[in-house]
């Protein structure tokens, strides 16, 4: 029953997986989601000019979601406007353009569903490359980081006092973001991108009592989620991505159950 | 750290504007190695925000500031750790450096919380949550303490005994001590230089050159000079953490 396309999604959604628990955990800790949201948003405008100017769809979404990233920080310092305001802002008229643009582009036929939903089974070899290779430096840069980043988190005045440059460490993870979206917008597509980075992290911490075992908790959740989806998906033939998210959900709701036992062994 | 004399860090002349109105204005401070100085002054006077720019947070200021050192331990004087973070009282503590394990246990023990080190920091009391604070900043040996307003909210024993422990690292580390309190009896009978602030610098000294200083008891009132003129005590007795007496 395990045809090749069924492999490679596995292996893609494994390579995910791995780059979306820890970078989740701090999307959480740093209030992030609706800015991760904002970014992916942007990845269709990144699509549509993948294929206008046949770029590669990975690294054209990364350099849109960057620049996206970008204008909101001028925004932030040039206008009086509320952050969510703007996050608001850019998320739906980044949408809408990309959505415009797919109009004109009448000479090709675009997959929105898989767009917004994720087509993990359509995954390439060159995609798994692309992930394996991109999820690897994303780890990478990400624990070169972690300790100003962490500590910043933890308490900015802090880490900037005693010396850990916590701005440089900020506008990295920024990047960082921009670039796990780029990689995994194939598998989950760019609406559930955000859920695939936040609800494994949410359902760790329910069950964790420091940073690095949410973070192992994340990981193993984010992987069981992929592959508990994909069979299902194979089994009920119920679309891909969806089905990883419905399957996080799952562990989610067990992680809440996890909590309400361990109050009553406290009472 | 420069050559020819301890000098830490070097404030000169340094304000900060905000909205078109000076927070501080015209504030110099030297900190030495192995000496302490105290920031008093009314609230809102510019003390944190002194401490700020000495530590390099606030980036756009007037004046100069030279920093000769790297090595700083900073106790914040509001910290909102967000609990969405599951942090223990151990990992608070490697939060800005990698330090060993005996670092961890000697600096806790120090300030008498080494209990808690299991312990998340979310259920820490006030004046637990303090000493954590305090640990933390001496664990990694600093040349140079920011200390704002580091008792609060401790008990009065406690107070007393921090203060102690507070010069006792300024001799024995040798590191120079900016330190922020309101708390005029407890600090003085340490402090090597008082700098009194009410958005400038009213007058320094040492304390008991401050005391007698008229724009002093002009802020603080004639009662604070008596205090701060003269502040000693003796023990014969300490209590350790769980309220057991101990005989020095």
């Amino acid at each position: 029953m395990f045809d090749d396309f069924f492999i490679r999604a596995l292996v893609a959604g494994i390579g995910v997986a791995f780059v979306t628990g820890p970078l989740g955990c701090f999307i959480i800790w740093r209030r992030l989601s609706y800015f991760g949201d904002t970014l992916a948003h942007s990845a269709l405008l990144g699509v549509t000019m993948a294929y206008s100017f046949e770029l590669n769809i990975a690294l054209s979404v990364f350099i849109i979601s960057s620049l996206i990233a970008l204008i909101l920080i001028q925004l932030q310092k040039k206008t009086n406007l509320p952050g969510d305001a703007l996050l608001g802002l850019l998320a739906h008229s980044s949408l809408a353009v990309g959505l415009v643009v797919i109009g004109f582009l009448t000479f090709i036929r675009f997959d929105i569903m898989g767009l917004l939903f994720g087509d993990i089974l359509a995954v390439t070899v060159d995609d798994i490359l692309i992930i394996w290779i991109g999820g690897a430096l994303i780890l990478l840069v990400l624990k070169l980081i972690w300790k100003p980043l962490f500590a910043s988190t933890v308490n900015y005045e802090l880490a900037e006092a005693e010396g850990l440059n916590p701005d440089r460490a900020k506008a990295i993870f920024t990047v960082l973001m921009a670039a796990i979206i780029a990689i995994s917008i194939k598998m989950v597509g760019l609406l559930l991108i955000t859920g695939m980075l936040i609800i494994p992290a949410a359902m760790s911490r329910n069950i964790s009592d420091s940073p690095q075992k949410m973070v192992l908790f994340s990981i193993i959740g984010g992987l069981l989620s992929v592959i508990i989806g994909l069979f299902s998906s194979l089994e009920f033939n119920t679309p891909s991505g969806p089905s990883i998210i419905a399957a996080s959900l799952v562990l989610f709701i067990l992680s809440l159950l996890k909590i309400k036992q361990t109050v009553q062994l406290k009472n | 750290m420069s050559k020819e004399n301890n000098i830490l860090v070097k404030l000169n002349e340094v304000g900060i504007k905000q909205n078109d109105k000076w927070l501080v204005k015209g504030v110099s401070i030297v900190v030495e190695k192995g000496k302490i100085v105290t920031l008093i002054g009314p609230n809102g006077s510019g003390k944190s925000t002194t401490a700020k720019i000495a530590l390099g947070i606030y980036k756009k200021i007037e004046g100069q500031v030279e920093k000769y050192t790297n090595n700083v331990g900073y106790v914040p004087q509001k910290i909102s750790i967000d609990w969405t973070l599951p942090l223990r009282v151990n990992d608070f503590m490697l939060l800005t450096e990698n330090l060993k394990d005996e670092a961890v246990n000697e600096a806790l023990s120090l300030t008498g919380v080494i209990h808690l080190k299991n312990k998340n920091l979310g259920n820490l009391s006030g004046g637990e949550f303090q000493r954590v604070l305090l640990a933390r900043a001496i664990s990694r040996k600093p040349d140079l303490l920011v200390l704002d307003e580091p008792v609060q909210g401790v008990d009065f024993t406690g107070e007393i005994a921090l203060y102690e422990l507070i010069k006792k690292i300024s001799d024995t580390l040798n590191c120079g001590i900016l330190l922020i309190s309101h708390d005029l009896h407890t600090v003085m009978s340490a402090t090597d230089h008082v700098v009194c602030l009410n958005g400038h610098v009213c007058c320094s000294g040492s304390p008991s050159d401050v005391a007698r200083n008229n724009e002093y008891k002009a802020l603080f009132g004639e009662q604070a000079s008596q205090t701060l003129s003269i502040y000693e005590h003796k023990h014969d007795h300490v209590h350790s953490n769980d309220g057991e007496v101990k005989k020095n």
